[in-house]
């Protein structure tokens, strides 16, 4: 310490290379735990990001030894049956994903039918009509829409909006399979109607006050100011507020294993039943099973494509909606 | 220029305008009159309520929620407060160029159409065009943006977003256009620009603008009136209010003791 005395005015000040010592000693070593927590979280979390997808990767592998990538990918008959003996009636499996994603895609469009305009309005509203309090009452009430768990929404679509979409149907006429597309669709929309509203409601909310006063000092009325200058400068934002829905859509599991079937059927017709990617991924892990036929493995290459696509639509989502932010910062 | 009667009449007239916002009263019994064909200055300190009372011109305070407006406020003798009043008529008779420029974030030809199409102006394409060429070059921006009418507006300098600002609220022909500190974000030469810009306008336009800047208060103006903490303390004439003011508060401010 001696050293650190300079010919300076009042106390001794220590070197400002010195070493630190007491309570200064135990802070730094306390700062130094704080970040090695921290940093040791967000790594744990990352690994088994990465662990994931090359798990999911490794056993794709596996399934594509069994079946060729192109049958995988382009095959338009799904029947994952094994024989059990060599045999056995049907014995030779199909893989074809086609009938699922379009089973998928049907019913991510019913849902999106549901929550896109739904949300959207409902965003519209809070974010440039209601009132204060109305906002304070209605946003809460619409995020617990949010807080319900999905197995709750799946019942719900079994025994009330499926009855209810046959008897309808059958009135009008239509042939209806008691599972439906429509039925889990609709379900679904509306459990994704909290998802679009509220990012849909932060966009539109970041659109500064400026160009709404804009509007307004040229003798815009509200409606004008929200449909030609509100609205186009959150579109981007709201894109990806639509692109967030559909991602949860596809990747939606509890709705439609409860209320849209297990056949994979090739069809367009929302009232007839389909089948999903998570729900024939459910159907293919329960029970018992042998962890190496393709039956189990392609459980596996449905996840991956899974989260291909989920991936995909959420970094679009998330590109429209951050450099829409950036635009207004 | 038209130096007639019609310039001695006011174009606006305020009396005992009192304006709270919740419990805190920004505006207290003012009253003032606003000339045809002259620019007046709204000079005073921060949070003086001389932005606030430019915004009870064409009724932008209606947009805050908090915020309620007492007194009478007329143009050309119509009370602009009755129940009655379209605002729709009220802000395409008074427009407004704002603080920092707000172009919309279309091409620089929809934004100074915008306003001519809500209020169906132009009857075909032709008419719009020379609607918004004959906007822009009384803005003093067409040379230089007309070969890129459909560039984004946003691409703009600030002070040519600001002059897009004023072509855009001339676009909807109004007979008053009122600027909250339109220069404030601007740099000197496009400041310049504007102040010259708004000697122009008044031949067609009465023009009220409020401003930090005792010197563009100044330059620009006719008529001068200094606010201080809710008070209109003092109006005249530019000239008159800059060389030998009545109110102590006013010398005081423009020789720069307070604010």
């Amino acid at each position: 310490m001696a050293e650190a005395v300079t010919a300076g005015e009042s106390a001794p000040r220590s070197s400002l290379l010195a070493a630190p010592e007491g309570r200064r000693a135990r802070q730094v070593l306390g700062e130094r735990i704080l970040l090695g927590l921290l940093a040791a979280s967000s790594v744990v979390a990352i690994l088994t990001t990465i662990g994931i997808a090359l798990s999911l990767l490794f056993e794709t592998l596996r399934f594509l030894d069994a079946v060729p990538l192109f049958d995988f990918l382009f095959g338009l008959n799904w029947s994952p049956q094994i024989a059990i003996r060599e045999d056995q009636v049907g014995s030779s499996g199909a893989f074809g994903v086609v009938p699922l994603l379009v089973g998928t895609g049907l019913i991510a469009a019913v849902a999106m039918t549901v929550a896109g305009p739904l949300g959207l309005f409902s965003a519209i509203y809070l974010a440039e009509y209601a009132s204060p309090r109305a906002r304070s009452f209605a946003k809460p009430i619409l995020e617990i829409l949010a807080g319900i768990p999905t197995v709750v929404y799946g019942f719900f679509a079994v025994l009330v909006v499926a009855p209810f979409v046959r008897d309808s149907s059958e009135a009008a006429g239509f042939e209806v399979s008691s599972e439906s597309a429509l039925a889990a669709g609709v379900v679904m929309g509306v459990m994704i109607v909290p998802i679009v509203s509220s990012i849909a409601d932060d966009v539109i909310s970041a659109v500064p006050q400026s160009l709404r006063e804009g509007a307004y000092g040229l003798g815009a009325t509200k409606s004008e100011t929200v449909r030609n200058i509100v609205l186009p400068a959150a579109l981007p934002g709201i894109g990806g507020a639509l692109l967030l829905g559909v991602s949860r859509a596809i990747g939606e599991t509890m709705i439609v294993v409860m209320a849209a079937g297990l056949s994979a059927q090739l069809t367009v017709n929302p009232l007839q039943a389909v089948t999903t990617i998570t729900v024939q991924m459910v159907t293919l892990l329960t029970g018992d099973q042998e962890f190496d036929s393709p039956k189990t493995l392609a459980a596996f290459a449905l996840g991956l494509l899974l989260f291909i696509a989920t991936l995909i639509l959420n970094l679009i989502a998330l590109m429209l909606v951050r450099r829409y932010q950036e635009r207004y910062d | 220029m038209d130096m007639s009667p019609s310039t001695i009449r006011p174009k606006l007239t305020a009396r005992g305008v009192n304006v709270f916002y919740g419990d805190a009263q920004a505006l207290n019994q003012v009253d003032l009159d606003i000339r045809a064909h002259e620019v007046t200055a709204l000079i005073g300190p921060s949070g003086c309520g001389k932005s606030t009372f430019l915004r009870c011109l064409n009724r932008m305070n209606d947009l805050i929620e908090i915020c309620r407006v007492d007194g009478d406020i007329r143009l050309d003798g119509e009370d602009i407060y009755d129940p009655a009043v379209n605002l729709v008529y009220l802000r395409a008779r008074i427009g407004m160029v704002f603080q920092k420029p707000n172009p919309f974030p279309k091409p620089i030809y929809d934004n100074v159409a915008y306003g001519p199409k809500i209020h169906g102006l132009a009857r075909s394409r032709a008419e719009m065009d020379e609607i918004v060429a004959s906007s822009l070059e009384r803005a003093g921006l067409w040379d230089e943006v007309k070969d890129r009418l459909d560039a984004p507006a946003t691409g703009l300098s600030g002070g040519q977003q600001q002059r897009l600002c004023i072509a855009r609220a001339i676009a909807v022909r109004p007979e008053v256009i009122l600027m909250d500190e339109p220069c404030s974000s601007l740099d000197p030469i496009a400041t310049a620009r504007i102040e010259a810009l708004m000697d122009e306008l008044r031949q067609n336009f009465t023009i009220v603008i409020v401003t930090h800047s005792m010197q563009q208060a100044a330059r620009v103006s006719q008529r001068t009136a200094f606010f201080h903490l809710g008070d209109l303390v003092e109006v005249g004439d530019t000239d008159t209010v800059f060389t030998q003011p009545v109110d102590p508060r006013t010398e005081s401010y423009i020789s720069g003791r307070i604010g």
